[in-house]
């Protein structure tokens, strides 16, 4: 074909061509059309999602998470590659486009001729070229490097390498198809003596034009011809071959981003649009089948890369409980991609517990939300977990560590199964007592504040110093507060998180009642996990703050002064829970805390505020018996003790109990010590004119001198 | 298979602090919950899976008043075909003799296979699996922990002491007394019992079931409960008072010579 033609003009080489270079755009966008439209049948069949509201915070999103690239510095080197990957895709966008019209006809973009056009090239010379050395550079890290966190355990399948490598050297083909092209035909124009716009120098198109300068005219003519052919199949089967796998997200991560969750804290409700008075009505709770998933979090499963951050930092897969973030989407997705064949029928939905997912996979999570932090794709996890739990709560599929608590919660109103009558004898302490006196909110009391308490801190013997702490600094700052006392049950964060809504709805609403009939105009806690459930679960009820806000604008206002650190050489190291932390951005407060006590040293464990690691969990979760290697708080320790301190402090009473457990299973009794902040403050507290009443011991941070 | 598991419903002990009431003859009641009394709850799961396997019915039964109804409807959410409440004034202050009188008049009236009890109630006495069977002319086996359905028969299993397990061969129909730890039962929320809360439950009095007042109550009872009480502490706990190390090695020591180690 190209023997029998012989060009008047360069601008001509690609004619004899054309039939087929068109045959070819149209069977490659017909068959990615017809892909993505097989890809859209599952999600069609999918639950209802609201997503469509705010659209200026999601554009705003857009630009921050998918324009901006804002999560993928978290991983230096790998998220830097990324950027300049993305940016250069960006970059190349057009000239894609444009080079695939070119096949077809005399073609230029508006806007990009001339000397404009000439600079766009310049620039995309360039970015060809860095695309070109990043694929070189990554395929070399991915072979040579090999990072942890891409491997693949062999109960979650096969090694992903070669499919990555394979994804990175096609691109890499793309790029020198596409500079080869440029390269031909500036030296055919060069050496008929046409104008040339110069390359950009040494971009891979200058290079490849130095090397076939000299080649002749019918040489270079075959080369751009193929270059080109190289380029459109190259491209094509990039485009249909990307619905396949990983590099989807290509196409999806600016839906998945744009239609992402809008508020942390919070769960997705068990059926969107239906209320919970119509929740009878429904006929399953939850996901089972894979259809149970919501059209948005299937999106998800397509979005994935793959780049296994999520499980990189799950509390749950660092300890070698059988769960992996990332996992929870692949598996789906080569569900997906299983029973929604591109070629074929669909499948019948089967169960995916004891199919893909293993009931343990899904208990093993804490919610800690340590994998949404990272994902640069902003890929939801727990409300899945959530609604996975929902399915099997519904089908009565609950590990018997849990029936008890959940049993006690339902007729008790606490996990533990204690009367109600005694959930506020941690007040009644006698040392207490003396100096500071709780009111039980009732007919005859009121109050302005309402000190929500909570199970832990009401019946645990160890946590109940906590509510004495909290007591005090309310008291001290001459707050007018109280507590509901026996009305009080658990605030039921845990157990909506466990997946049983209606428990979880019982108690909320018993729980609503109490605090509106005490006429209270605010609620502080001390428990991060009953903050978040009365911050986003509970509606209509007063402004909910965490004792750490509120110690922390006393100490601004000049309200709390402390005296000066106990003992020289304790070295303090703030862990951030993760219902403060993460879910609720309180990570200044309790900081701002410390640093307020005179002569408190403080160091940053290198995982801290939005990268804290779990502590191993709260509510139910202290019941659940998970398969695993270590705990997590015996972690999250030696991170403190790697950082150089020997107190631990903290703001939530179950990341106490995971901590000072953690402390003996690790061995470093005597040498490391938790505190929680209340008790610290309470400690450290000037009280003029008042005895000192701190009651936790001072040996808790001050006798073990590292 | 027409399965019948007698359950009943007792303060759940994980959740009340026990306590005796001023007369001392009874436990403090104001304040207690109470649910299913657990080896039934394995009993109306063992029932259940049974049912899956080969087919038939699950009927659930206990005796008592309105406040028992509870439990029934918990075994309906977990599954239960139908449930039935047994009371009457007549059956109060029943020994274990009456409970079973009142059972077999129950289980006469109707054609049951297999016939599920727990293998003993928080506070019961384990008898009425035993005397229900011997009323019948039934075969019972107790303590079971493994049921598995063959032709016209049953084969099931129970833990000997020490660890070992038996294999028994019993003709249908039969009286199975059921272990914990047969089975793990499932879940039941909020939602599954209001999901059967419209399910009626029809109550049966003595004379529905054709049961002779005279042979149940108080006044049949033999067996009569003269004392509860709470006994006194004892001295029986070694303290340790070592180090971390010098303790683990006592206690080591200990269990060795008790016979724990060998």
């Amino acid at each position: 074909m190209v023997g029998n033609y012989s060009p008047a003009q360069i601008t001509d080489w690609l004619v004899p061509g054309r039939n087929l270079f068109l045959t070819i755009h149209v069977l490659g966008v017909a068959c990615f059309v017809y892909i993505v439209a097989k890809r859209l049948v599952p999600l069609i069949r999918a639950q209802r999602d609201f997503r469509l509201d705010h659209p200026l915070t999601r554009l705003a999103k857009v630009f921050k998470f998918w324009l901006g690239q804002w999560k993928h510095p978290r991983y230096r080197f790998a998220g830097t590659l990324h950027i300049v990957i993305f940016a250069g895709f960006i970059l190349l966008a057009l000239r894609a486009f444009s080079v695939l019209a070119v096949g077809t006809e005399h073609f230029a973009l508006p806007g990009l001729n001339g000397r404009v056009g000439h600079l766009y090239d310049i620039i995309t010379d360039y970015a060809a070229t860095v695309v070109f050395l990043c694929m070189v550079v990554a395929t070399l890290r991915r072979l040579v490097l090999r990072p942890a966190r891409y491997a693949v355990p062999a109960k979650y399948g096969k090694d992903h390498t070669a499919d990555a490598v394979f994804l990175l050297n096609l691109i890499a083909i793309l790029m020198v198809a596409d500079s080869l092209f440029a390269a031909s035909k500036a030296a055919g124009h060069a050496q008929q003596g046409q104008p040339v716009e110069s390359l950009a120098v040494l971009s891979l198109p200058w290079l490849l034009q130095i090397a076939i300068g000299s080649m002749s005219l019918a040489t270079l003519w075959i080369l751009n011809v193929t270059a080109y052919l190289v380029h459109e199949l190259a491209f094509y089967f990039l485009l249909c071959y990307r619905p396949f796998g990983i590099q989807f997200h290509v196409e999806t991560s600016l839906f998945s981003i744009y239609f992402a969750k809008l508020e942390r804290g919070t769960l997705k409700p068990v059926r969107w649009g239906v209320p919970d008075e119509h929740l009878d009505q429904v006929k399953s709770f939850g996901v089972k089948t894979f259809e149970d998933f919501t059209w948005k979090h299937m999106l998800d499963f397509y979005s994935c890369a793959d780049c296994g951050r999520c499980a990189d930092n799950c509390p749950a897969n660092a300890v070698g409980r059988p769960l992996a973030p990332r996992f929870i989407t692949i598996k789906a997705r080569d569900y997906a991609f299983q029973h929604y064949p591109v070629l074929g029928k669909s499948n019948n939905s089967k169960p995916l517990i004891g199919t893909i997912y293993s009931e343990d996979e899904i208990w093993s999570c804490t919610t800690c939300g340590a994998c949404e932090e990272e994902c640069p794709l902003l890929i939801e996890y727990i409300d899945k977990i959530v609604d996975l739990r929902r399915g099997m709560i519904d089908d009565g599929n609950v590990p018997q560590s849990l029936q008890k608590p959940l049993k006690a919660l339902e007729s008790r109103g606490n996990p533990y199964g204690k009367m109600e009558k005694k959930k506020a004898d941690w007040a009644k302490a006698p040392e207490f007592q003396k100096t500071c006196g709780v009111k039980i909110l009732d007919k005859k009391n009121a109050a302005d504040t309402l000190y929500f308490v909570d199970s832990i801190t009401s019946y645990d013997d160890r946590m109940q110093s906590i509510g004495r702490s909290t007591a005090k600094i309310l008291d001290h700052i001459g707050e007018n507060f109280g507590i509901l006392g026996a009305a009080e049950k658990d605030s039921g964060h845990e157990v909506r998180r466990f997946g049983e809504e209606m428990l979880f709805m019982a108690l909320r609403d018993h729980n609503t009642d109490a605090i509106k009939a005490s006429g209270v105009q605010r609620i502080v806690t001390a428990d991060p996990h009953a903050y978040n459930a009365l911050k986003h679960d509970y509606k209509d009820v007063p402004p909910v703050e965490h004792i750490s806000q509120v110690i922390a604008r006393e100490v601004k206002a000049g309200n709390i002064e402390f005296n000066p650190v106990g003992n020289k050489d304790s070295v303090y190291t703030y862990h951030d829970p993760c219902y403060l932390g993460r879910h609720n951005q309180i990570y200044d407060e309790p900081r701002s805390v410390l640093d307020a006590i005179p002569g408190l040293k403080r160091v940053e464990m290198k995982r801290s505020r939005d990268r804290s690691f779990c502590c191993g969990g709260g509510g139910l979760m202290l019941f659940y018996e998970p398969k695993e290697e270590q705990r997590m708080g015996v972690l999250r320790v030696r991170m403190a003790a790697e950082a150089g301190a020997n107190v631990i402090v903290t703001a939530c009473p179950f990341c106490m109990v995971n901590i000072e457990d953690a402390i003996k299973v690790a061995g470093l009794e005597g040498k490391m010590s938790a505190v929680d902040l209340t008790e610290l403050v309470d400690q450290n507290i000037v009280r003029q004119g008042r005895p000192e009443t701190s009651e936790t011991p001072k040996v808790e941070t001050a006798n073990f001198g590292g | 298979m027409e399965i019948l598991v007698c359950a009943r419903r007792v303060p759940d002990t994980s959740e009340n602090e026990i306590e005796l009431n001023a007369a001392g003859n009874d436990l403090e009641r104001d304040e207690l919950v109470y649910s299913v009394n657990e080896p039934d709850n394995y009993a109306v799961e063992e029932a259940l899976q049974i049912r899956d396997r080969v087919g038939g019915n699950v009927t659930v039964v206990t005796i008592g008043g309105e406040d028992d109804e509870e439990i029934l409807r918990r075994e309906l959410a977990m599954g239960a075909n139908q449930a039935v409440l047994i009371s009457d004034d007549a059956f109060s202050g029943s020994d274990g003799k009456g409970i079973a009188t009142t059972l077999k008049g129950f289980v006469q009236k109707g054609h049951y296979d297999l016939i599920l009890t727990g293998v003993q109630a928080d506070d019961g006495a384990a008898q009425v699996g035993g005397m229900l069977a011997a009323m019948l002319d039934y075969p019972f086996a107790s303590l079971v922990n493994s049921i598995s359905v063959e032709d016209g028969k049953l084969k099931v299993g129970r833990e000997i002491e020490g660890g070992n397990r038996e294999m028994n061969e019993i003709d249908l129909p039969c009286v199975l007394s059921i272990q914990t730890g047969i089975n793990e039962p499932r879940y039941v929320g909020m939602r599954g019992i209001r999901q059967v809360a419209s399910v009626p439950i029809p109550t049966l009095g003595a004379s529905d079931i054709g049961v002779d007042e005279a042979a149940v109550g108080e006044a049949a009872a033999k067996v009569k409960r003269v004392d509860y009480f709470v006994p006194a502490l004892s001295k029986g706990a070694e303290m340790l008072h070592g180090s971390r190390e010098e303790n683990a090695d006592k206690v080591l020591e200990l269990v060795a010579a008790k016979g724990g180690l060998k």
